[in-house]
């Protein structure tokens, strides 16, 4: 089937399988390999992109449900931030949080954690602490323990405490 | 003060944030182009004579380019560690031996090819009896191996006779049989490799922890030197000591690129790696601890059962670990400690976070407990009377191990105070008066670990300076320094690119953003030890320091000459990044001075170190759970987990309380959730993550770190290693907790995982015996 779809502001063509997942098309189809695969029964998130600005797991969605839609990935997450601000090398709020507040430590989870943080802070941008662990079920990461992946969350909302800006 | 100890963000993060990294399977390299794609049949049982593998019909799926079974397969087997007969193929031949062993590989041009292909591949089986319980592994006449005779791998030390002990004299004692768990490494990233033979060299990419031991174990394999093997590690996602070694997946793809004369790749599913990626800990516990009435623990005994999985690889080893470390943190006059090896037809094991350090904790904390319960005392009241004083010599403990340094009464009570135990107790109990449902358990463990171990090691560094070259324009043609620094560490989410960087930048003095550190490729740097053990900082990161300061001086004598001044009177300023005159300060050169002069010399700036040392370190601490048991509904929820880590002096505490707080994470995990379970057949439960309950975000607290450093007089950075050190101490405190939470009920002792049915099974069981007894 041939689809059609937007992946980071540009159009993109592709004649897939009807099985074919998201994930794979963007992967190897379109070379984005930022998006990551860490499981077969969509529980680990780490394939977590943006569809039409709100997260979905590519493992379960597939290519053919993405003709006519908005695609956004981490490799795109920037140039959202970046619109208008004229710094190339601007990150995302998000992106910036996970950085200052050591949020990620091998990286494989990383591209999916940021994607749902995004969607996440979208729809609740003031979340408490349990409601981002909860918000965060999904999204498995084994390094950090978390614990700094949820002070991103709350760093990237404005709400970590002032107290402690510098995590102890 | 200079940038050492202090909070530095890492230098890895903007690259894994925006463009999500390269893992093994994002690999683009030429070299792979046109490369098949390997997917594994592996075996439907735990065990059963191989009958035959029919692969007529895959030949003929879309995109098939090769089928190969095992007795296609000419490569020397996998010797069994610490009993070589106890043999593996790549591919299984006659017999098979846990489910999810491989028994057939088929090439396809695309990867969802293979998946199709495979699975028409038919396997006839000829079942036999599985072995799933490493105790009944010991004496069933059920073999895996029936040429070797029994299922025993290895023994070390003597199990306890029925002669006297030292138990025999103590006016208390406790026994309990304990288990530690079966768990999956689970890295978020699963195993993957890729094979290129180009101009009669091996090119490996493989997502490991250790690319020169790789190297070294290729080239044996495939009768070739270290020098016609590169290996790559790209960025990986996670190791957690499950890729240390290389599977038999892995050590097959050069067979498989030689035979079809194109390149490999490899890309597990998840549930094939919760099958058949090493695991973690498998040990059976009988432990007997005893003492006096008023809490001193005389004598204490640990006899471990090792399950090793069907073919013995590292965690045959591991037992001896478990051994070394049994005396834990305490003043035991007597401990003695031995294990048998046993193979089980269940995924073999391998090291997993602490390998086999956080059994030896996990035993004798419970074991702590115990004690306490029996002589009626404050179970932080007994460690207080039996820990180990503060020492700065080394000590030998009575289990032959020798301590670097420690406080462990510090770590205890900075770990209550900061737990505000006190308080605690005391709710625990205004809530057993109220008779609340709800529970209060409160769980204490105190640990000692061993990194770099089992004696010290080996690990290489190089720092090259060379000058930039200014950009158009600019004064005298050079604009300051770069500088490379390769390491045979391995890092895969420890952040050693920014550890090393600071190391060289404080000891250079040089800005951090002028230095790139190199690793995981063995054609850039010559040898190494990869990243295990919590070896990186000590090892890799003394021998950063230490080429460093052999660039020094090399620089002092180009400095020299520059200033025209005699070698001893030539000084380095680290703080300005000079070098000078002793006595006249004002008259300086730059690094980029001397970098550009010894370059016109023809002799660029640069220096190799091996760093070797002879010793371990014991980083230890204690950690303090808070737990609340549903007692009408066995539901448990983790409140609190206080850690006192002590790994010596702190280089970078953003990275250290990262790594402690990833093995909190994993420790909790054990104690509550996470268990590699099988049924009677030997058929796995939790081959998914819908089964394998890998703990989320929403089933953890945040946790509280508290902070100690004594430094280790080891190496000169006073660094012991921290990445296990989470992993050690939570898992006791944690069951700890969950067994003091259900103490006023009657209950002793539960086993871990301490899931709901378990703990509202063992409360049930009070309820009929209260029943059973009025």
């Amino acid at each position: 089937m041939n689809i059609t779809l937007s992946v980071n502001g540009e159009e993109r063509s592709a004649d897939v399988e009807p099985r074919r997942l998201l994930v794979h098309l963007l992967r190897d189809d379109f070379g984005l390999t930022g998006t990551n695969v860490g499981c077969d029964t969509s529980s680990c998130g780490a394939c977590t992109v943006l569809m039409d600005g709100e997260s979905v797991k590519s493992c379960t969605v597939l290519a053919v449900q993405a003709d006519g839609h908005d695609v956004t990935t981490i490799e795109g997450l920037a140039a959202t931030a970046r619109a208008g601000d004229g710094d190339a090398t601007a990150l995302h709020p998000v992106q910036q949080a996970f950085h200052e507040q050591h949020g990620l430590q091998c990286g494989f989870c990383t591209p999916g954690m940021v994607m749902a943080t995004v969607s996440l802070l979208k729809e609740n941008p003031h979340p408490s602490e349990a409601e981002v662990r909860l918000g965060l079920e999904g999204n498995l990461c084994r390094c950090t323990g978390y614990h700094n992946i949820v002070r991103s969350v709350l760093a990237a909302a404005g709400d970590l405490p002032k107290s402690e800006e510098v995590p102890a | 003060m200079g940038i050492l100890g202090s909070r530095v963000l890492r230098v890895e993060d903007p690259r894994l944030l925006t463009d999500g990294g390269t893992y093994c399977a994002d690999v683009g390299d030429r070299r792979l182009a046109g490369a098949v794609h390997a997917a594994y049949v592996r075996s439907s049982v735990a065990h059963a004579r191989l009958l035959a593998v029919d692969v007529e019909a895959a030949r003929t799926c879309a995109g098939v380019v090769d089928v190969v079974v095992g007795a296609d397969v000419d490569l020397a087997p996998i010797p069994g560690w610490f009993n070589p007969a106890m043999v593996r193929t790549h591919l299984a031949r006659d017999r098979v031996r846990f489910v999810g062993e491989p028994v057939a590989v088929v090439l396809t041009e695309r990867p969802e090819q293979g998946e199709d292909a495979a699975e028409a591949v038919a396997v006839e089986y000829e079942p036999l009896p599985p072995l799933v319980d490493p105790m009944a592994a010991l004496t069933s006449e059920v073999r895996l191996f029936p040429e070797v005779g029994t299922n025993l791998v290895c023994e070390f030390g003597a199990p306890a006779g029925d002669g006297p002990d030292a138990l025999d004299d103590c006016e208390v004692v406790v026994r309990q049989r304990l288990v530690n768990p079966r768990v999956a490494a689970c890295p978020l990233e699963v195993r993957s490799s890729a094979a290129a033979w180009v101009d009669g060299r091996l090119h490996m990419w493989c997502s490991t922890q250790n690319p020169h031991g790789v190297r070294g174990a290729l080239a044996m394999l495939y009768g070739v030197e270290d020098a016609d093997v590169a290996v790559v590690a790209p960025d990986v996602g996670g190791g957690f000591g499950a890729k240390i070694d290389l599977h038999a997946e892995d050590l097959l793809l050069p067979w498989l690129a030689r035979r079809c004369g194109r390149p490999v790749r490899w890309l597990e599913t998840r549930s094939e790696n919760l099958q058949a990626m090493v695991q973690g800990r498998a040990q059976v516990h009988d432990v007997a601890m005893g003492g006096r009435r008023d809490g001193t623990i005389e004598a204490y005994r640990l006899s471990i059962v090792q399950d090793a999985g069907a073919y013995p690889t590292m965690g045959a080893y591991l037992p001896m670990m478990t051994r070394s470390m049994a005396a834990g943190t305490y003043a035991i006059r007597v401990v003695e400690a031995d294990a048998r090896v046993v193979v089980t037809t269940t995924p073999p094991i391998g090291a997993y976070r602490g390998a086999g350090r956080p059994e030896a904790t996990a035993a004798i904390e419970r074991a702590v407990d115990l004690f306490a319960a029996e002589v009626g005392m404050d179970p932080a009241e007994v460690r207080r009377r039996n820990l180990l004083p503060r020492f700065a010599e080394p000590l030998t403990t009575t289990t032959g191990e020798t301590y670097d340094c420690g406080d462990y009464p510090a770590a205890l009570e900075r770990a209550l105070e900061a737990a505000g135990y006190q308080e605690l107790r005391a709710e625990q109990r205004r809530r057993r008066q109220r008779g609340d449902h709800v529970a209060l358990g409160i769980g204490i463990a105190a640990y000692v670990e061993v990194t770099a171990g089992p004696s010290g090691g080996s690990e290489f560094a190089r720092v090259q300076v060379r000058p930039r070259p200014a950009p158009a324009g600019g004064p005298d043609g050079v604009d300051g320094v770069d500088v490379v620094v390769g390491t045979g560490s391995s890092p895969h989410g420890q952040g050693l690119d920014t550890a090393f960087a600071m190391l060289v930048a404080d000891g250079l003095g040089v800005p951090i953003e002028r230095i790139e550190v190199r690793h995981g490729d063995t054609d850039a740097v010559p040898r190494g030890g990869g990243t295990m053990g919590s070896r990186s900082l000590q090892l890799g990161g003394s021998a950063v320091r230490a080429a460093a300061d052999d660039v020094i001086e090399r620089a002092r004598r180009v400095a020299a000459e520059l200033l025209e001044a005699a070698l001893d009177d030539v000084e380095h300023d680290a703080g300005a990044g000079t070098f000078r005159v002793v006595g006249t300060p004002a008259v300086t050169r730059t690094w980029a001075d001397v970098a550009a002069a010894a370059d016109s010399q023809g002799a660029p700036l640069a220096a190799d170190h091996d760093f070797q040392v002879e010793h371990p370190t014991y980083p230890f601490g204690v950690h303090v759970a808070v737990v609340e048991v549903d007692t009408e509904t066995g539901d448990i929820r983790l409140v609190r987990l206080v850690a006192c880590d002590d790994a010596g002096r702190i280089l970078n505490p953003l990275l250290a309380h990262g790594q402690r707080h990833g093995g909190l994470a994993q420790g909790a995990a054990q104690a509550l959730y996470e268990q590699v379970a099988f049924d009677a057949h030997g058929n796995p439960l939790t081959a998914t993550f819908a089964d394998y309950p890998f703990i989320s975000a929403a089933e953890l607290p945040s946790f509280e770190l508290v902070d100690l450093e004594t430094p280790t007089w080891v190496n000169a950075l006073g660094a012991k290693g921290i990445g296990e050190s989470g992993t050690i101490g939570s898992t006791p405190a944690v069951h700890n907790a969950v067994c003091d939470a259900l103490a006023h009920l009657g209950i002793r002792h539960v086993d871990m995982p301490c899931t709901p049915a378990t703990v509202w099974q063992a409360i049930r069981e009070t309820g009929r015996m209260k029943h059973q007894r009025s």
